[in-house]
């Protein structure tokens, strides 16, 4: 029998708002051995982070532990004193946050904040410490070991400054780590480093931790049980390999269900039909910097095209250079084989009409102001020229299209309806344009898996009815592998590969599309291990890309 | 190094551009005066002759644009010009214009350090009650301490001046005698009595600025204290008073030189009225009294001092904060 | 220095206090959280607060004492007790009013009311009502030179007070009262003017920069910042005086003068806010989402952006009729803002400052110019509570 570290029994949390205390986390219990690694999964408003928070002994400003215990190797965290939980604090327990770049102190330097704890605690002499942090650097596989600890946070990039947050949490060996999120923030080629290392360094010293995520195949790699949450209840509990062959709940059962929907592949297009859009050897900069380069693609009538890309890959400028909000320094985009004027400004309404655009956050896009009539309705009457009884029957189709009761939403503001909710409005907006081709801007990449599910079926349905014409700018690969037809893999603002989406997911691939699809984490608990075995460390992440310019030059 | 150097002469030279574009602006403003400003000054009554050699004696006969390029090349070097006061009395008992004229810098310069001595004073005392207050506020936040020092901080702040000069005359001149009330300060007069007479005007003062920075600390330091690395620092089980000298201080260096900086410009305009209920001879009680009788030189020259000071002031925090800013200290 | 030693005395005392106080606590609390996790400034801290108040209550006895000599000193304290708990039970008494009476859109707004909001609410509605009826509520005519001069506030005619005027008359035989109900009318009137010609200008101008950005926006921008470089009342006092020149013998057209002045001078501040809080919303998808509909800038202006600032414009109102009020009363008092023979409350503070040296014999005495001034002090306090709420609240909604 593994000797237990902590022990959470009816842990119940409750958050301060408008003067009252409402529960966050309703009695959870949770057990950690050593050396082992458990999965906190659940969605936004799931408790997840509070719960981790917690079992150091910790809440933020707000919260409050309203009942239970925590206890960690014996001793209860929720009644120690301020000072015993000062000692266990960074010493036997540490944490990694989600934010790198924000949790490092920006006045230090990396090494003086790594060895803080140590020798604050007593562990250790500031220059065993030192050593031992360069140690940890080479392990973590940081470039120039040596040096890139006497660096201030804000030189050193985003993947490496969680590798070196991995490092410190390291510094005194606690006996468990809480990982809150650590690669949430970080691009999928940057994310799969973090991952390998965190795996490597937490086995090598056998630590105990709590790895916090929303992202099933993540946890899947890191995690020898995983825990389900539900706005701060307890779904189940299971092994890893158990909990993603045979999850018992319903619930869980459709977070892994997720990952089924996919639309079957079209047939490629004829050469001689004319694109709805066409964009024709754009490019873009914003003032001086250049943003775009030479970027040419086609989309056709009932087709979705995804545009992919890390951040900073041109995506969205693409969009907007489509939209006319930035009109190209060069080239042109072309509706039904007519040039559109560069500037919206320039556009009369049937062309503006024609073009509309969808956003990822339903929360800015549409005005707080408004009711959902208003919302959907200004466009029918500023388009169509409908009022009174005519508009409001529109506004109701409308409704009723994106599945929306009409009599109940239709006096409502956009913060009486959850994300999901907003999204289907900001869709029935665009749609009461009439127009011929949608720009989709990440529409599902700020909404939990079950509700972007719902998102993307409704989309294919009004493709389907309407014959739409999608581009579907998303990082998540997941999503192009359930909705488009067509793919255009963007890096730097160059497009690197385009194609029938069946074609791209099958190789040959440019290599870059090929780092791209073997980083983006899979379900099966072995796909890390596997891939590290086939392909080496060095081949991926930044290491790789870094590698792949010195050899070809995009 | 370089590109920190390159933003601080770009500031420097923002500023004096300001201070210039100001100097147009005061001068242009008295220049929408109607008529004559001979004629505004000496009124109805004067002879011709006197409003003629009024007018020679201050250029007024000269293109505008002349003027302001005398003015302002004579206030680079000191020189402000004659009092108008001086000019008026002069002409009236006939006396040979052009000599009997008092300058308008001999008239400010002992009152400016006056002003500046009232000044020092008062940050003396409001400077370290009010960071030590305020970060208190910030530590105990929503606490019974917090939630008292901010009805009074936001009492003293909405009481005007004279209202809290006379409440502390009445406390502590005329019911208690302790203080003076009248700070009649003269050349050569001792330090210490010099201090006693400058303490209740600068109590007054202390009261509004410890108000407006105690507040603007203790939003800053919050603002501070809610930041990702005070909580990593707190998980790493780093001692309270560590947590707020090694990790907080060095980050909040910049907020709070801003704080003072700006309640110390916030002074200027205090002083004005706060010199006036106490009869202190400050810049500010020279100011109101040449407003009063149209003495436009020395109004011209006050505003343009307190500009200048106000404008030196927010400089100043610009470079110290840009100096104290990490990322820009140690550049990529 | 035997002081210094005393203070010193005191606040080790204190400490010690303060020790002890959590020592007890410990033992007799079975070692509880409270106490046992208290720095020791804490609780010195609350032995320090408690010894604040007994002193308070010992001092309000003193005022009331049957020696006329302590009464006196202790006269000042004892009002301003007796102010504040007859202001605090009003304000609770309103708030549980505002809690059961009216629509249930208010009564909610009353329940997560602070009583410091409260008491603000209660009062700008009483400084509202003696504004507007003015004229009906003051026993006398602002200008009215009665009978006699110098009669002493309390209405004791003991001490040369007369029932008839309960505030007493001013040096040439005006009624305080009278004039005090008046300053409300003129005081807050004017001030209330002036800020909203202020948002007038600064908000228009700030929401078209922030819309239309460009050429427009840097020209205004940089036009703001020079004025702002110039202290604004230092700027004020400038304008005055050449507005003294305009105007002339003709003392009534100077007030005009001044609420233009200070409307300017404001603007510009108002400007900067409208500008930021502008620049925040335009930046939102729902503005270019409209943008690329093709709508026209009043549209953006009026449906787009105006509903989504009126809480940060709102909160800011108050904050400037504070600023301008103030600005109003120092100008007074300076003796260059309303002219009189209006009435007007840092006019009659600089008419009657003079009484306070008195009130060492009758502290009655003093408290026709602490009136004055404490009415403007009252009504800016008033405001800001009732705007430190809205921020709060405003605040706490986005967290």
């Amino acid at each position: 029998m593994v000797e237990t570290l902590l022990k959470v029994r009816g842990l119940k949390i409750e958050g301060r708002s408008d003067e009252t205390w409402s529960p966050i986390v309703n009695g959870i219990d949770l057990d950690l051995c050593k050396g082992e690694v458990l999965g906190l999964i659940g969605e936004s408003g799931a408790g997840k982070s509070t719960v981790g928070l917690a079992s150091m002994g910790f809440t933020r400003d707000g919260c409050r532990i309203s009942a239970g215990s925590v206890e960690f190797d014996g001793i209860d965290l929720v009644q120690a004193a301020a000072s015993t939980k000062r000692d266990l604090l960074g010493r036997r327990i540490a944490y990694v946050a989600q934010s790198a770049a924000a949790s490092f102190n920006p006045a230090h330097r990396l090494i003086d904040q790594h060895t803080e704890a140590p020798v604050q605690h007593g562990v250790m002499s500031r220059s065993d410490s030192e050593a031992d942090g360069v140690e940890l650097y080479r392990k973590l596989r940081l470039p120039n070991p040596e040096e890139i600890g006497f660096r201030y946070p804000h030189q050193v990039s985003g993947g490496q400054l969680q590798r070196a947050m991995t490092a410190m949490a390291m510094s005194c060996r606690p006996d468990m780590i809480i990982f809150d999120e650590p690669t949430t923030a970080l691009d999928v080629t940057t994310q799969i480093e973090v991952l390998a290392s965190i795996r490597k360094i937490v086995e090598e010293f056998d630590t105990a931790a709590i790895y916090i995520t929303h992202d099933l195949a993540v946890v899947a790699q890191m995690a020898d049980k995983i825990k389900v949450l539900l706005k701060g209840d307890e779904v189940e509990e299971a092994e890893t390999r158990e909990m993603l062959a045979h999850p018992k709940e319903d619930y869980t059962k459709s977070l892994w269900a997720v990952r089924s929907f996919k639309r079957p592949q079209k047939p490629a297009v004829q050469s001689t039909s004319v694109p709805v859009v066409s964009v024709q050897n754009v490019t873009a900069a914003y003032g001086k910097v250049p943003v775009l380069h030479d970027v040419s693609f086609d989309m056709h009538a009932g087709r979705t095209v995804a545009v992919v890309g890390e951040s900073g890959s041109g995506k969205s400028t693409t969009a907007r250079c489509i939209t006319g909000l930035l009109p190209p320094v060069q080239g042109q985009i072309e509706l039904d084989g007519i040039p559109l004027p560069a500037d919206y400004r320039k556009r009369d309404k049937s062309q503006l009409r024609q073009v509309q655009m969808i956003y990822q956050m339903a929360d800015t896009a549409l005005n707080p102001r408004k009711t959902i009539g208003e919302l959907i309705g200004r466009p029918v009457q500023f388009y169509m020229g409908l009022t009174g009884s005519d508009r409001r029957r529109r506004v109701e189709q409308l409704l009723e299209e994106i599945e929306l009761e009409p009599s109940q939403y239709f006096n409502r503001l956009p913060s009486e309806l959850s994300g999901g909710q907003k999204q289907r409005i900001g869709i029935a907006r665009a749609l009461a344009a009439e127009p011929k081709f949608i720009i989709c801007d990440e529409v599902t990449s700020a909404l939990d898996q079950l509700v972007a599910e719902g998102i993307l079926k409704l989309l294919a349905r009004l493709q389907d009815e309407l014959n739409l014409t999608y581009m579907f700018i998303t990082h998540d690969l997941a999503t192009v592998r359930s909705i488009a037809d067509e793919v255009v893999v963007m890096k730097e603002g160059r497009v690197v590969e385009q194609g029938l989406k069946e074609d791209m997911f099958r190789p040959p691939h440019h290599p870059y599309t090929d780092l791209l699809l073997s980083s983006v984490p899979e379900m099966d608990p072995d796909w890390l291990t596997n891939l590290l075995n086939e392909r080496g460390v060095d081949n991926i992440g930044d290491a790789a890309i870094d590698k792949m310019e010195n050899e070809s030059p995009v | 190094m370089a590109s920190i150097l390159k933003i601080i002469a770009q500031r420097l030279a923002l500023g004096i551009l300001t201070m210039f574009v100001v100097s147009v602006v005061i001068f242009t403003a008295v220049n929408l005066l109607p008529g004559d400003f001979a004629e505004a000054i000496l009124g109805q009554g004067a002879t011709p002759e006197a409003v003629e050699a009024i007018r020679k004696d201050l250029g007024l006969d000269q293109h505008p644009v002349r003027r302001y390029i005398s003015w302002l090349s004579g206030a680079v070097q000191g020189d402000l010009g004659n009092s108008f006061a001086q000019a008026n009395f002069a002409a009236f008992v006939g006396t040979d214009t052009g000599s009997g004229l008092s300058s308008v810098a001999t008239q400010i310069a002992p009152r400016f350090e006056n002003t500046m001595f009232l000044a020092g004073v008062t940050a003396l005392f409001a400077v370290p009650v009010s960071l030590t207050l305020g970060i208190l506020a910030a530590l105990y936040r929503n606490s019974v301490f917090d939630r008292a020092t901010n009805i009074m901080t936001l009492s003293s702040i909405s009481s005007p001046e004279f209202f809290l000069a006379y409440i502390l005359i009445l406390f502590l001149a005329v019911m208690n005698p302790i203080l003076p009330s009248l700070s009649n300060i003269y050349e050569g007069m001792a330090l210490g009595e010099r201090f006693t007479k400058t303490l209740l005007p600068a109590l007054t003062l202390t009261l509004v600025v410890t108000a407006h920075m105690m507040r603007m600390t203790r939003a800053a330091i919050i603002n501070l204290l809610a930041s990702p690395y005070i909580e990593m620092a707190r998980l790493k089980g780093i001692s309270p008073l560590r947590i707020i000298v090694k990790h907080a201080l060095p980050n909040a260096l910049a907020p709070i030189i801003n704080v003072i900086a700006l309640n110390l410009a916030y002074l200027i305009t205090g002083v004005v009225v706060v010199e006036v209920v106490f009869v202190y001879p400050g810049i500010g009680q020279l100011f109101v009294d040449s407003v009063k009788i149209r003495d436009i030189p020395v109004v011209q020259a006050c505003c343009l001092i307190f500009a200048g000071a106000y404008i030196l002031l927010n400089l100043t925090a610009d470079v110290l904060s840009i100096l104290s800013n990490p990322r820009l200290r140690h550049p990529k | 220095m035997s002081t210094l030693m005393s203070i010193a005395l005191i606040l080790i005392g204190l400490l010690g206090a303060g020790w002890l106080l959590r020592f007890v606590g410990q033992r007799l609390t079975g070692n509880k959280p409270f106490f046992r996790d208290m720095a020791l400034g804490v609780a010195f801290g609350y032995v320090f607060g408690a010894l604040v108040l007994v002193w308070l209550v010992w001092a309000y006895i003193q005022s009331h004492s049957a020696d006329a000599t302590t009464a006196n000193n202790f006269f000042f304290l004892g009002k301003a007790v007796e102010g504040f708990a007859i202001f605090a039970v009003a304000a609770f008494i309103f708030r549980l009013l505002g809690r059961h009476i009216g629509p249930d859109a208010s009564r909610k707004i009353f329940r997560s009311m602070p009583l410091t909001a409260s008491f603000g609410v209660l009062v700008i509605l009483i400084y509202a009502f003696v504004a507007i009826f003015a004229a009906w509520l003051a026993p006398y005519g602002q200008e009215e030179v009665l009978s006699s001069a110098n009669i002493v506030p309390g209405g004791n005619p003991a001490i040369g007070g007369n029932p008839d005027f309960p505030l007493g008359t001013d040096q040439i035989g005006r009624d305080i009262m009278s004039r005090l109900i008046f300053g409300a009318q003129n005081t807050v009137g004017i001030a209330f003017a002036t800020t909203c010609l202020a948002f007038f200008i600064g908000g228009t101008l700030g929401f078209l920069a922030a819309t239309l950005q460009g050429w427009l926006d840097q020209l205004l921008s940089r036009g703001v910042d020079v004025l702002m470089a110039i202290p604004s009342l230092i700027f004020a006092l400038l304008l005055m005086t050449i507005a003294s020149a305009w105007a002339g013998s003709e003392k009534g057209l100077l007030t005009y003068y001044m609420i233009l002045i200070i409307a300017v001078i404001d603007s510009t501040r108002v400007f900067r806010l409208a500008r930021a809080v502008g620049l925040n919303i335009v930046v939102m998808d729902y503005i270019e989402a409209a943008k690329l509909r093709g709508e026209g800038l009043g549209y953006l202006i009026f449906r787009e952006i105006l509903p989504n600032a009126y809480a940060p414009l709102l909160a800011e109102f108050g904050l400037r009729f504070c600023f301008v009020f103030l600005t109003i009363a120092s100008l007074s008092f300076l003796g260059v803002g309303i002219q009189p023979p209006t009435a007007d409350w840092g006019t009659m503070v600089r008419d009657l400052a003079q009484f306070i040296n008195f009130a060492g014999f009758a502290p009655q005495v003093a408290s026709a110019p602490l009136l004055a001034a404490g009415a403007i002090a009252l009504l800016t306090v008033a405001v800001n509570f009732v705007v430190d709420w809205m921020l709060h609240k405003s605040s706490g909604l986005k967290e």
